[in-house]
């Protein structure tokens, strides 16, 4: 194969990535306003299109025409960089996630996956790290108590949940011996009694909380707790440079989704006569349903209490796993 | 009953008094603490719950302008001016109670004797923009000439409009189809009212 049909094809997976996924999340904000006002007894959006599911045009619509307001003490360059760095950040992490298994079509053999590098893991974990910047930056060039406020709880929050979520990773890999989601797939391939979820239930565990905190999802949404300090970092923007904020939240929420599914629970292996491809989307839609669950059941948690129990619990968890995990393996 | 019974202010005895948990003396107990926090399946309970609700679909949204909630005969919302049974006529006999009993002053009735010497209400409006819907006047009214209605859908964009004797008055025409309804709300007399009727000890 030339190299420039390699470039094609990379370009072509990138942009349906990115337009499944910004659709999707898009798609997501409804099932999520639908599923709070159920588990609340509400019925929620029903005016925009039958049960109001055009209601995500009507946000596009109402984002991209708002007023984009830049403060006026607020560092221009760096307010206007940092939504973009947020959306960015997460749509990058996805090029080393495979989606599907691969399939053929007309006789050429596909890889959902934009490139496959073998130390995909740490490329996916390091780029949504990246993502903190977001936060960041806006809460810094806000000129806004409740931004800069925001910045330093995205900080403390994310930086913190980055060690428990790596920690608790590491155990799967001393395991798989791989970085590549694609071998740690394959590692669990053969039915449900080998995902790694039974042979790694804590780390598990540990990885899903510290998914919850890194994607800023209620009960750790302390970053942008509206009863606290207002909208956080994103207290200042409007428009469509929330809009991105926004859409970085939702690709984060299906990255973790996505990683989850593939790291412990077999990833995109069939099950029984169910072919991989829907396994895979059973299994992030169940992850994306249980972010919006659980936001509706769970109270949110004080900052002090998130940082004490990631370091003076989950951290020192997800180090005893890390020992045991050796100790077997060796 | 005694005086002690008496001085007994606690209406609602039974109260049971509850210190709080105990604080967790040193390190063992407090550890203890956390795990029964952590490990306790109340997280799991609230998850349920929410759950369950959402598969009970027990939705208790009123989609407002589709959706109408059927008033109790006691609300109070606008005035109504009732007819006579027979006559057609207005039951109202202008005696001005409900205008002198309205603590918000917004009953304005205007009256003169008619040629055969009979009281005659010529003019008669509520300021709905200042009555508060006490329901006093129609409390007070001996004839069940005014009563409350069930209509609270009275935004206007004039203020003349809130109170004119047209809108309270049931029309000639529904009075004529038999669809006058008889209030059974506020002020009202019982269903069995007649039955209640008894002579007057004079007569017997």
């Amino acid at each position: 194969m030339s190299e420039t049909a390699v470039i094609i094809e990379t370009i072509v997976k990138a942009v349906v990535v990115l337009s499944v996924v910004a659709g999707m999340g898009a798609f997501a904000t409804w099932i999520e306003r639908k599923v709070l006002a159920f588990m609340q007894r509400r019925l929620g959006p029903m005016h925009v299109g039958p049960y109001g599911v055009l209601q995500l045009a009507a946000d596009g619509i109402k984002l991209f025409t708002k007023e984009d307001i830049i403060p006026q003490n607020a560092l221009k360059p760096i307010f206007v960089l940092a939504p973009i760095v947020a959306a960015t950040s997460a749509f990058v992490a996805m090029a080393a996630i495979p989606y599907f298994p691969e399939f053929t079509v007309f006789g050429y053999t596909v890889h959902p996956i934009v490139s496959d590098i073998n130390v995909a893991l740490l490329y996916v974990m390091g780029v949504a790290s990246v993502g903190i910047y977001g936060p960041l930056l806006a809460g810094m060039s806000s000129a806004n108590k409740w931004s800069l406020l925001g910045a330093a709880r995205a900080v403390v929050q994310i930086l913190s949940f980055e060690v428990v979520s790596g920690l608790s990773v590491l155990a799967p890999i001393m395991m798989i011996g791989s970085l590549s989601l694609i071998d740690i797939n394959d590692f669990q391939s053969g039915g449900v009694t080998n995902w790694l979820l039974w042979k790694q239930p804590l780390a598990f565990l540990l990885f899903a909380i510290a998914g919850f905190a890194e994607t800023n999802r209620s009960p750790f949404d302390t970053i942008e707790f509206e009863a606290e300090i207002v909208s956080g970092f994103a207290t200042e923007y409007s428009g469509m440079r929330w809009g991105l904020f926004f859409v970085g939240e939702y690709a984060n929420m299906i990255t973790i989704a996505v990683l989850v599914s593939i790291i412990f629970m077999g990833g995109y292996n069939p099950i029984w006569f169910i072919p991989g491809a829907i396994v895979m989307l059973l299994k992030v839609s169940f992850w994306i349903f249980l972010f919006l669950w659980v936001r509706a059941a769970w109270p949110h948690v004080r900052p002090d209490q998130l940082m004490w129990v990631c370091w003076k619990v989950l951290m020192p968890l997800a180090l005893v796993n890390i020992l045991i995990t050796g100790i077997v393996l060796v | 009953m005694e005086l002690k019974d008496f001085q007994n202010r606690d209406i609602a005895p039974g109260y049971i008094f509850f210190d709080g948990e105990k604080k967790p003396q040193n390190g063992w107990e407090s550890f203890k603490r956390v795990v029964k926090r952590s490990v306790k399946g109340e997280l799991f309970v609230g998850l349920w719950i929410v759950f369950r609700e959402m598969i009970r679909f027990d939705i208790h949204t009123v989609q407002y302008p589709i959706e109408k909630i059927e008033m109790s005969p006691r609300y109070r919302a606008i005035h109504r001016l009732l007819r006579l049974l027979e006559s057609e006529n207005e039951r109202c006999i202008g005696c001005g109670l409900c205008e002198k009993i309205c603590i918000a002053n917004c009953i304005r009735m205007e009256t003169r004797l008619d040629e055969n010497k009979r009281k005659e209400v010529t003019k008669y409006s509520i300021n709905f923009g200042r009555c508060i819907f006490c329901g006093y006047c129609a409390e007070v009214c001996p004839e069940l000439a005014i009563v409350h209605g069930n209509d609270y859908e009275n935004a206007s964009e004039q203020r003349a409009h809130f109170g004119l004797k047209e809108d309270m008055l049931t029309p000639i025409d529904t009075f004529r189809a038999k669809q006058q309804k008889e209030f059974s709300g506020f002020g009202a007399l019982s269903d069995n009212a007649d039955e209640n009727i008894k002579k007057t000890p004079l007569a017997y």
